[in-house]
């Protein structure tokens, strides 16, 4: 009984404390001045292992989901004689919710798992240790041009996927379905919004790259440096990610589309 | 890999991540980049509003020339007092035009139409419509039908 209670002591405390660490850990990378000569080439390699290798699998992912979209979009609206809406409702779909989303749930497991991954080995071959050693800060040198990429990188795909994924339902809808093209561009222009619609998926998007990458890097920073150790901190990053991703979205649109 | 692949690379990436905002601006939300059209403002006190909302159009044989500010209650005499953003390159609007609220199509959404009265003088900024038309309440409708008023 009283180990029941001392151990349930010991978890919270271990939580409290992984969550200071990676507060701790997330403002020391992040704070100070820039190099940007030696800070920019390493950025540049991130961004590209994080954000260009990432783009096959949003594209067609983004592809498939507006397809799909249009199909199942076209069927339910047939029934109301309303098939001239379907652009509307591919559209806001897209932007509003599954473009940062799907985006992100992709984003951790194509790239935030390598991040951990990556990050993880680097800690149990002492990589980091050493680098310490040589007098370059592991925080500034590896772990910056990776959290800065995943920032930047996120916002950027989502808006890839939505542009294709709205093209891919134009695909479906128009050419294969027979909607006339122009009521499926001008109700949609009508329809949606840029201040509201775009712009809150934009911000969607950018807190969920932040929050994606920050769990992504702190996990494979944090790993026990062995190789169960690298594998559960690879888990840890999917789910985590993920479970964030989901419960965040419903607070986000909450508070942006719940009226309050 | 060599240093300037990954930077043409990260550009182009950089690109096509630009211009698909640009197209999500443009044609699937339509923004248009010139500014927003100056706009004067006029008000209407209506007894009814029944679900006009705020930013919505007010139109002029069918052709928006504003939308809605703001609509408020007036304490003193019960009424909703809206107040239209109209643009400025509409100022010849009869002083004796009515506001009528409609609905779009059966289900859609309220808006205001302007009919066009025959006074020579025209309306300034803050006026108020002289006369004003209230939403067609269906149900209301229905409901003295089945009590049988007239």
């Amino acid at each position: 009984m009283l180990d029941s209670v001392a151990n349930l002591g010991r978890r919270a405390m271990n939580f409290m404390s992984s969550v200071g660490r990676s507060g701790l850990f997330l403002s020391n990378s992040l704070v100070g001045v820039p190099q940007l000569r030696t800070g920019f080439p390493l950025l540049m390699k991130q961004l590209y292992s994080i954000g260009v290798l990432s783009l096959a699998i949003i594209v067609v992912s983004g592809l498939f989901i507006g397809m799909v979209l249009g199909l199942q979009g076209y069927n339910i609206l047939i029934d109301y004689g309303s098939q001239q809406s379907i652009g509307v409702m591919v559209a806001l779909t897209l932007v509003r919710e599954l473009g940062p989303v799907v985006t992100a749930l992709l984003f951790a497991g194509r790239a935030g798992s390598a991040l951990t991954a990556e990050i993880g080995l680097m800690k149990a071959t002492e990589q980091l240790s050493s680098m310490e050693m040589m007098g370059v800060d592991p925080l500034r040198r590896v772990i910056a041009p990776r959290l800065w990429a995943g920032f930047i990188s996120m916002p950027i795909l989502s808006m890839i996927f939505c542009a294709v994924g709205i093209w891919g339902g134009m695909l479906v809808a128009v050419k294969w379905l027979g909607v006339y093209d122009g009521s499926y561009w001008t109700n949609m222009q009508a329809a949606v919004v840029f201040s509201d619609d775009i712009v809150n998926g934009i911000i969607k998007s950018v807190v969920f790259g932040f929050v994606c990458t920050w769990i992504a890097v702190y996990q494979g920073y944090d790993c026990v440096p062995t190789s169960e150790g690298i594998s559960a901190a690879t888990t840890k990053t999917v789910v985590f990610s993920s479970l964030a991703v989901l419960g965040l979205d419903f607070i986000l649109t909450a508070v942006m589309f719940g009226g309050f | 890999m060599r240093q300037r692949t990954v930077e043409i690379l990260v550009g182009l990436f950089m690109i096509v991540g630009m211009a698909s905002l640009a197209f999500l601006a443009i044609q699937v939300s339509g923004l248009s980049i010139q500014a927003p059209e100056q706009t004067y403002k006029l008000y209407a006190d209506f007894n009814d509003i029944g679900g006009l909302q705020v930013r919505g159009k007010v139109s002029l044989a069918g052709v928006t020339i504003g939308r809605i500010g703001a609509i408020t209650l007036d304490r003193k005499t019960y009424q909703a007092k809206v107040e239209m953003d109209i643009y400025r390159s509409v100022d010849n609007i009869p002083t004796d035009s009515i506001a009528v609220i409609r609905t779009a199509g059966l289900l859609g959404e309220k808006y205001v139409d302007i009919s066009v009265g025959a006074d020579t003088k025209n309306m300034k900024a803050g006026d108020y419509f002289y006369s004003t038309q209230s939403a067609l309440n269906l149900e209301k409708l229905i409901g003295s039908f089945a009590a049988g008023n007239k």
